[in-house]
């Protein structure tokens, strides 16, 4: 596979380390109330789409970015690559 | 080379080797033209038969232009076996090549290409080839057919270990490996193109023509030596000349093109994601060695666009004794002829469902060999004028007699016919295999009877040809050129303007017809896997009626060819017993490799060590020099221990450098540990959300323990941080772990809290580490601490930290942590003085009697010490199971402090790590021993926990261990049996404090 990276232009997948959903971005409030059921939802819960998937990888073998990769889980098509960092701080995420 | 005369077919290689170009030795089957060089000869041997051939040969025209027919024997009933085709489908003629530790089993005769000295062997028999013993399983053939083994090998069930798979195993697999390590060296290689085409046929010439003169960057690849493919096997004509000559001067044209890069011998075997293909090319094959260098190369093509020109296989049809040697593929017979100047016999009949077969009569009799016959199922009128030949329209071949090859054919209509060979055409099926290797599958086209590809192609690939199902030659190179053009003009080159090459549309009109149904004995359907029409029969009899079930119930298909001649035939056989179609009955689709890559060609050179390269640490030649034993510890190789003169046992070793370490000073190499340098406003945040315990108020020059969990509570991993600044800090990790640490810790930063101002570098190599442990590690260090610092126990008590230099002006860091559980120090140099150091710090040690230590007795004063390492920490323990529960802090956010929580976490009768030792002192504990109450039967429902690390501790002079036991902690002074049965041993043991050594920790502080 090739992973079109946003600021290197597209590498080779064997760069890259996987690492998984996306949405272990959206890491739960630890204060929240029900932190303890949100947490194992975060953890342990993961959709497995036939279809857009996006996921996880980081560019050990390069820059050290990680991405967040959007693959067709069938085709393998990869519609879209953004900088991790750039989608935790549009969703909200700070410090 | 000198002229030395060839007296006997009996002499052996070595007498004839050097045999000269202008001696020749009769080929009785070999005519006049052709692609081969008539002026040379080729010595080889086969089976210990010196015999000739020339360069532009394969094994397999060689053989065959000396008569040799019999070449192999079959897989399940040792059938004797001829050469069926001329390339790489070929299911028969396998033979051993070469010989020691260079032999190869199982290569394609059709795809070998002779070169003097060549030597090979046929294989599968037990015997002689001529007389095989193991072909009594024919005799039995009724028992043995699809699904005896399922059936037959079921019970008693005491039998399979000591009987069924004894028997098996020994009658399984065609040829043998030589048994030793492959002496060939093999390498990877990788390209980029525009546009890769896949065959040089016509219509991969054609295209890689167009796609080079629009100034693309293109390889062409092809898996013969001479390209041209179906060119150089056919009479036809290509803008009036001939197919080979076109193709000849096609090849110039793009040898000329510096955008071109033309690849024979490579085979294109897989299609993978995005664009990129899989190649093999044979280097060194074709010669006598590989001269050092590498025989093959794996390339992985990086390519934007892609036209599959990869042809046709011809499939056979099944009648009865259809495998009798002389049996062939029409048009390998045909190209035999054409290419080769090779007659495959000397009295030809054909057996063809369509106009193609036609040609093979026509080609053979234009050369002068006799056609006896021409054998039409099709009730029409015959296709061409074969002179001598008896045509039979609306007939079929029913049989073949002959022992050990083909001498008649029996007709189906009654009567026999004389030929010693039978060529056979069925129809041809696209090469598709390339189009399914993403998700594609193909259609069936009813006017070829045959699979193309369907639409789901791989990305960036279009197919050309007969691989397209285009099997005309004029179609073919119109294909070829128009893919090409679509492709580059896609690409936003601007295609060359040229006239397309022409040719004539041949005929290749087809009426289905797959088997014979006359005659009772065995038809072949997969000529590799020895599948019959009666077992693909009985398959569905049985209900194994589905594609895939057919294919592992029979085994069709699934030899080393991948039943490239075999798979439609079978399919068409189910479609007439189920009713359905071929397309309802369903569609073959194959995966990579398209043909056989060997093991070695994918390893490449990561072979022997440097499969898994190790690194060395800096003070590793100076270790070397000191005759120290290693071992692997993550990606590293460390001493283990520093033998001395008289010592014979490990054990000796490693309790006097334990001992000599306790009792004065000893230095050991800590330079595996992962380090990661952190520096920014927000650092000390970062670290309070990353450890469970607090740093922010870690003052500057002061260094910490901290412990890391991973989000679901386990221990991730511990170590050391250090606060060189206030924005400053370095963090040590474990040896193995340091490179998963690091993408957590970035992680953590980059999609967690991505406006915390902190950066991280990993300094792992950057820096080589020595502990400095035991009494007189202070008294040492002085000596090479520059004087400016002040290292005594007021100025850098315990846990301090600091920049200084050393030796006059080297810059260090020091850092007065301790593992040994010893007055100790760990100082820090850049790599590039790592040597230097070490033989600093043992020459200043020299008046102290200092040891070097590796890690064994680092292991061991660890463990005296109730030190958590990698015994421990195996991704099953919790912050509470180390007894570290209460460092989470409760105050702020860390990973894994929500899931820490947990009820099962926080179990009262929860695992606690432990000390433990033998209530008999003098038994040595054993890890992996599992803790039961005394008096119980060992079950997993009496199981307390077990043993993670156990030593003999040289301070205590017994053995000790550290292990997680439920409700350890309150159960101080306990006694419970460690049970290994593995090891078989039950022994006594006491529950005691992991802390063996200094409990109070007095020695960390003086």
């Amino acid at each position: 596979m090739i992973i079109n990276h946003p600021l290197l232009g597209p590498r080779d997948a064997a760069e890259f380390v996987y690492l998984g959903d996306a949405s272990l971005i959206d890491r739960p409030d630890w204060e929240d109330p029900d932190a303890a059921e949100k947490y194992y939802e975060y953890l342990y819960l993961r959709d497995n789409p036939a279809g857009l998937h996006r996921e996880l990888w980081f560019h050990e073998q390069g820059d050290r970015s990680w991405l967040v990769v959007t693959r067709n889980t069938l085709t393998h098509e990869i519609t879209n690559v953004e900088l991790a960092r750039d989608v935790a701080k549009a969703q909200g995420r700070s410090r | 080379m000198t002229d030395k005369p060839i007296n006997a077919p009996t002499a052996t290689l070595r007498e004839a080797h050097g045999g000269g170009s202008a001696t020749y030795v009769e080929q009785p089957n070999r005519l006049a033209g052709g692609l081969v060089d008539h002026g040379r000869a080729l010595n080889f041997d086969f089976d210990g038969r010196v015999l000739q051939g020339h360069p532009g040969d394969t094994l397999a025209s060689a053989l065959l232009a000396n008569g040799v027919r019999l070449v192999g024997r079959s897989f399940k009933y040792h059938r004797p076996r001829g050469i069926f085709t001329a390339g790489s489908e070929e299911p028969n003629a396998l033979v051993e090549l070469r010989r020691g530790a260079h032999q190869e089993p199982n290569t394609r005769a059709t795809t070998v290409e002779l070169f003097d000295g060549l030597e090979a062997g046929s294989q599968n028999y037990r015997g002689s080839l001529g007389f095989d013993l193991l072909a009594a399983n024919d005799l039995f053939s009724s028992f043995l057919s699809a699904g005896f083994y399922y059936k037959t090998f079921m019970w008693p069930q005491a039998f399979w270990e000591k009987v069924y798979e004894p028997l098996i195993r020994n009658s399984a697999g065609l040829g043998r490996l030589s048994g030793e390590p492959d002496p060939d060296s093999y390498d990877k290689g990788f390209l980029h193109c525009d546009v890769l085409v896949i065959g040089a046929g016509p219509a991969g010439l054609s295209a890689a023509l167009a796609a080079g003169r629009a100034g693309a960057r293109v390889i062409l690849a092809d898996e013969d030596f001479r390209p041209g493919g179906r060119l150089n096997a056919e009479t036809l004509e290509v803008d009036g000349m001939s197919g080979a000559d076109w193709a000849e001067r096609a090849v110039a044209e793009l040898a000329a093109m510096d955008n071109v890069r033309l690849m024979t011998r490579t085979t294109v075997h897989g299609v993978f994601d995005h664009g990129i293909f899989g190649a093999l090319e044979r280097c060194t094959d074709h010669l006598p060695t590989s001269g050092g260098k590498p025989r093959q190369v794996l390339w992985r093509l990086y390519t934007k666009r892609a036209v599959l020109c990869a042809g046709a296989t011809e499939r056979p049809i099944a009648f009865g004794d259809n495998d009798r040697p002389g049996v062939m593929l029409a048009g390998a017979v045909r190209a035999y002829a054409n290419r080769w100047a090779v007659t495959p016999g000397q009295r030809v009949a054909v057996f063809t469902n369509n106009d193609d077969g036609w040609r093979t009569a026509a080609d053979l009799s234009a050369r002068g060999v006799e056609v006896t016959a021409v054998v039409d199922p099709r009730n029409t009128q015959p296709r061409a004028e074969i002179p001598g030949a008896a045509i039979r329209m609306g007939d079929a071949v029913a049989g073949t007699r002959g022992r050990k090859g083909l001498k008649q054919i029996e007709l189906a209509s009654g009567g026999t016919i004389p030929a010693d060979c039978l060529a056979v055409s069925g129809g041809w099926n696209p090469n598709v295999h390339l189009t399914c290797h993403q998700r594609g599958r193909p259609e069936w086209r009813e006017d070829i009877a045959a699979f193309v590809p369907g639409k789901d192609l791989p990305v960036g690939l279009t197919v050309a040809g007969a691989a397209n199902g285009s099997l005309s030659l004029a179609a073919a190179l119109l294909d070829g050129e128009t893919r090409a053009r679509e492709a580059v003009e896609s690409l936003g080159f601007k295609p060359a303007k040229h006239t397309p090459a022409k040719a004539e549309d041949e005929a290749v009109e087809l009426t289905p017809f797959w088997h014979v149904k006359k005659g009772r004995a065995r038809a072949w359907v997969d000529h590799q896997n020895d599948v019959t029409v009666k077992d693909v029969k009985l398959a569905h009899q049985e209900g194994f009626r589905a594609v895939e079930h057919l294919k592992r119930y029979t085994t069709l298909g699934m030899a080393t060819d991948q039943g490239k001649t075999a798979n439609v035939l079978g399919l068409a056989i189910m479609a007439e017993c189920t009713g359905k179609s071929i397309p309802e009955t369903g569609t073959t689709i194959f995966r990579p490799p398209y043909s056989p890559v060997p093991i070695g060609a994918f390893a490449g050179r990561s072979r022997g060590k440097d499969f898994r390269p190790f690194r060395l640490t800096p003070s590793h030649h100076w270790a070397e020099e000191q005759g120290a034993v290693f071992v692997e510890t993550g990606a590293w190789l460390r001493a283990q221990w520093f033998p001395r003169p008289g010592e014979t046992h490990w054990r000796q070793s490693v309790d006097r450098e334990v001992e000599m370490t306790r009792g004065s000073v000893g230095i050991c190499d800590v330079t595996t540990l992962g380090k990661v340098d952190i520096q920014g406003r927000d650092a000390a945040e970062f670290l309070n959300k990353v450890y469970i315990n607090g740093f922010a108020k870690l003052a500057v020059g002061k260094t910490r323990y901290g412990l890391m969990l991973r989000e679901d509570g386990m221990a991730m991993d511990d170590g050391t941080t250090a606060r060189l600044g206030e924005t400053h800090y370095v963090m040590t990790t474990t040896t193995a772990n340091a490179g998963g640490v690091f993408r957590h810790l970035e992680f953590c930063r980059q999609c967690l809290w991505p406006d915390l101002d902190v950066h991280l570098i990993s300094t792992t190599d950057g820096w080589a580490q020595y502990a400095v442990a035991g009494p007189n590690s202070r008294n040492l260090l002085r000596k090479i601490v520059d004087p400016e610092f002040d290292i005594s126990n007021e100025a850098f008590p315990f846990m301090a930290c600091a920049e200084i230099t050393v030796c006059g002006g080297t810059p260090a860091r020091l850092f007065r942590i301790s593992f040994s559980g010893e007055l100790a120090y760990e100082i820090a140099v850049p790599a590039r003085y790592g040597d230097s150091m070490i033989r600093a710090l043992m020459a200043a040690g020299e008046e102290f009697d200092v040891v070097p230590y590796g890690t064994e007795a680092l292991g061991v004063m660890r463990i005296e010490k109730g030190h958590a390492a990698g015994n421990e920490l195996t991704g099953q323990i919790s912050a509470q199971n180390l007894g570290m529960g209460r460092m989470v802090s409760k105050k702020k956010d860390c990973i894994g402090n929500k899931l820490s929580e947990r009820p099962e976490m926080n179990r009262e009768d929860g695992l606690r790590m432990v000390g433990f030792r033998p209530v008999d002192r003098s038994r040595s504990l054993t890890a992996g021993a599992h803790f039961i109450p005394r008096g119980a039967v060992a079950s997993m429902e009496t199981d307390e926990g077990w043993m993670t690390s156990v030593a003999y501790s040289p301070e205590l002079g017994h053995s000790i261990g550290l292990g997680f036991i439920k409700r350890g902690s309150e159960r101080m002074g306990d006694i419970v049996r460690a049970v290994d049965l593995v090891g078989d041993s039950d022994i006594e043991v006491e529950i005691v404090s992991p802390h063996f050594v200094d409990p109070e920790g007095e020695r960390l502080r003086v």
